[in-house]
């Protein structure tokens, strides 16, 4: 349990590098560590690891750690623009926010009864933090790039709950989900190759034809 | 047997659609698919039995409804399609039949989907598969709209995700099963945990609510809506929206059984009312027919949650406004299609003079619009009424005198941009384009304009049966 907790803070950590960088490059390895730390979290969590478990890590790290990084990546490497994230809230208020919404996340947690297994875990907060960090780098950022790495944020915050019930999900419904979420991210990496070929840019502001 | 190949028959057509060449031939597949599983539903619904615990997948009366609802608003929109692909054929469609018939692929699985897990991964592939049909026309305008879906959905389902843990921990702390399945999930809902089934069913009202398109999670509808061509419409605002209303009620019936329904009733009432106004007061001067289509689906999301909100007899008459809905919508957005091409526009500054243009078209739009707005004898006064039936019966007057005040208003704002685009005179441009009505364009929407007056003066005894048996379930032993 207590290297459990240690990974879970490092994942919540990187919410912080994430609000934090200046550089796409920086935020989007922020989003591949997480994901690869929060992948092979279930091995410590699940009392009886077997090998459904095994491979449903190693395809989870593999996905999040390495294939949707490069993905995003190349994106950004494609588009020759300035690879700075251009926030719409500074980086100092952003990384405020998500302190107070750290702080939140624990505080919220401890209100709401948990199995006796679970007291004291930082699985929770962790899980609420990460999607209040993702829902904020959605929301603050211009960058279309960035968007999508504040969704896979809010993904990996939604996955952290799932430790709480290991035991009861089903093999096949998580690698259903594992897979909705590659899908999704690669139908996103082709939106915005063409939001790319139509703007010339990623930059959201320039998303702004449809109004009333 | 019967579950599985309703899943991969659309399935197998779409491949087939997708190794087809001939942007030609490639839609008529279509139909085909469309009929294959028109005919199999039928079958499952002739066969409905009760469900078997331990299943995964079975259709049960409330998904029946939902499935009749899907498969002929498929079926309709397959016939209207190859016409409308020929007048297209500029554009390559292999990417956009492949979609259509993956999404039909999803929704079923969604609607046979007999647990919550599996349910969720359904909602997000039928988010997954629409995402390319927005995206048809390939200009700036739709690549927004695409991408506003895409984000927007996609926070709303990840929030479904999130909900629908807390609900299997809330059943973990009650000491029910590991089991997700409804079956056992209804049996051992008295013991939940309290604090998290309505975390739970407050996540899963906004994340479901965001892809039915309640207010004020709308915010892609009109941008969608106005963007996608108008079969994309039709499919979307009657068959997606309905397989999520579906998912919110099976997420109701649990939180019911469990014994918060009161606490789930009172969001339902109060976020129906909530989208029937901000429907209202947007529609007012909408310039763009599609947009204003668009607050319409709003608007009707809402009737559908309150129905559902007021319980009882509301929710049996929800549930009938669901197949009203779809298929009413399906007239408007083809009929706004064909006036949309005829007219190159779909802004009131371009269109006017529907009826002299379009005769067909025009005056299917204009029967549309008396039909959805409640005008009898067409099939949604039946059920709108049936949801102030309910209102009034329960005593809550207050509801029942803003659902009204919301319904006219809507009908007055609604109706002032139908009337500019169907009266006057075409403009010149307008008489000149090439586009004519023909069968193949209006016969569909005929068919479902039909079917819209038909289920209005008279409901079918095995409709009737399967409606109580859909409303059935909700009702908890006191």
């Amino acid at each position: 349990m207590y290297l459990a907790d240690l990974l879970l803070v490092v994942a919540i950590l990187m919410n912080f590098v994430a609000l934090g960088a200046r550089e796409m490059r920086v935020c989007i390895r922020a989003a591949a560590l997480q994901g690869a730390v929060l992948s092979v979290l279930p091995l410590l969590v699940h009392r009886d690891p077997g090998i459904n478990a095994l491979l449903m890590a190693a395809g989870a790290a593999l996905m999040k750690g390495i294939l949707i990084p490069t993905l995003l990546q190349k994106a950004m490497r494609d588009v020759h623009v300035a690879h700075e994230v251009e926030p719409y809230v500074g980086f100092v208020p952003s990384l405020f926010l998500a302190g107070i919404g750290t702080a939140m996340a624990i505080l919220f947690a401890n209100r709401l009864p948990l199995a006796p297994e679970h007291v004291g875990s930082l699985v929770v907060p962790a899980s609420l933090a990460t999607l209040f960090s993702g829902f904020l780098l959605m929301t603050t950022r211009r960058k279309a790039i960035m968007q999508v790495v504040g969704y896979l944020l809010l993904e990996n915050g939604v996955f952290v709950f799932g430790l709480l019930l290991i035991e009861a999900m089903s093999f096949l419904v998580e690698v259903g989900v594992l897979l909705d979420l590659l899908v999704a991210i690669f139908i996103m990496g082709i939106v915005l190759n063409h939001i790319r070929r139509e703007f010339s840019s990623l930059d959201t502001e320039q998303l702004a034809g449809l109004r009333e | 047997m019967i579950a599985p190949a309703l899943i991969l028959v659309p399935l197998a057509a779409a491949a087939l659609a997708f190794v087809i060449p001939s942007d030609r031939a490639r839609p008529l597949v279509l139909p085909a698919a469309a009929f294959a599983h028109l005919a199999l539903t039928a079958a499952a619904l002739a066969g409905l039995a009760p469900v078997r615990p331990g299943v995964w997948l079975q259709l049960d009366a409330l998904g029946g409804v939902v499935l009749g609802v899907v498969s002929l608003l498929f079926a309709i929109c397959a016939l209207y399609a190859p016409g409308y692909l020929r007048v297209r054929i500029d554009r390559p469609n292999r990417i956009l039949c492949a979609c259509l018939l993956a999404f039909l692929s999803a929704e079923t699985l969604l609607v046979l989907s007999q647990h919550l897990g599996l349910m969720w991964v359904a909602v997000e592939a039928t988010t997954l598969a629409t995402a390319p049909l927005i995206y048809f026309n390939r200009n700036p305008r739709s690549i927004e709209a695409t991408w506003k879906y895409l984000m927007i959905a996609s926070v709303g389902i990840a929030l479904a995700l999130l909900g629908s843990l807390f609900l299997a921990y809330s059943a973990h702390l009650g000491g029910g099963g590991p089991s997700l399945l409804f079956g056992s999930l209804l049996e051992s809902a008295a013991g939940f945990s309290r604090p998290w089934l309505r975390s739970a069913f407050v996540l899963l009202l906004v994340g479901y609510g965001t892809k039915m398109g309640l207010a004020p999670l709308h915010t892609w509808k009109p941008d969608v809506y106005g963007e996608a061509p108008g079969m994309v419409g039709a499919l979307l605002a009657g068959g997606l929206t309905s397989c999520a209303f579906l998912a919110l009620l099976r997420v109701y019936r649990i939180v019911n059984a469990a014994g918060e329904g009161d606490f789930a009733r009172r969001l339902l009432v109060a976020l129906g009312l909530l989208s029937m106004a901000v429907a209202a007061v947007l529609m007012v001067r909408q310039r763009d027919l599609k947009r204003m289509l668009a607050y319409s689906s709003v608007e009707h999301m809402g009737i559908l949650v309150l129905g559902a909100g007021l319980g009882g007899a509301g929710l049996q008459g929800s549930v009938l406004h669901m197949v009203n809905n779809g298929l009413t919508k399906s007239v408007l957005f083809l009929a706004a299609g064909n006036i949309h091409r005829a007219f190159r526009s779909k802004s009131l500054d371009d269109v006017s003079g529907a009826l002299v243009r379009l005769p067909l078209s025009g005056g299917l739009f204009l029967a549309g619009f008396f039909a959805i707005t409640g005008s009898p004898p067409f099939a949604p006064f039946v059920s709108m009424f049936a949801i102030l039936n309910a209102a009034v019966a329960s005593g809550r007057w207050i509801v029942a005198s803003l659902y009204v005040g919301l319904l006219a208003a809507v009908f007055l704002g609604m109706g002032a941009t139908v009337l500019a685009v169907v009266q006057g005179r075409p403009s010149r441009e307008a008489l000149e384009t090439p586009y004519t009505d023909n069968i193949r364009k209006t016969g569909p929407i005929l068919l479902s304009m039909a079917l819209v007056l038909l289920l209005g003066l008279w409901i079918p005894e095995p409709l009737r049966k399967l409606l109580a048996g859909a409303a059935a379930g909700f009702e908890v032993a006191p």
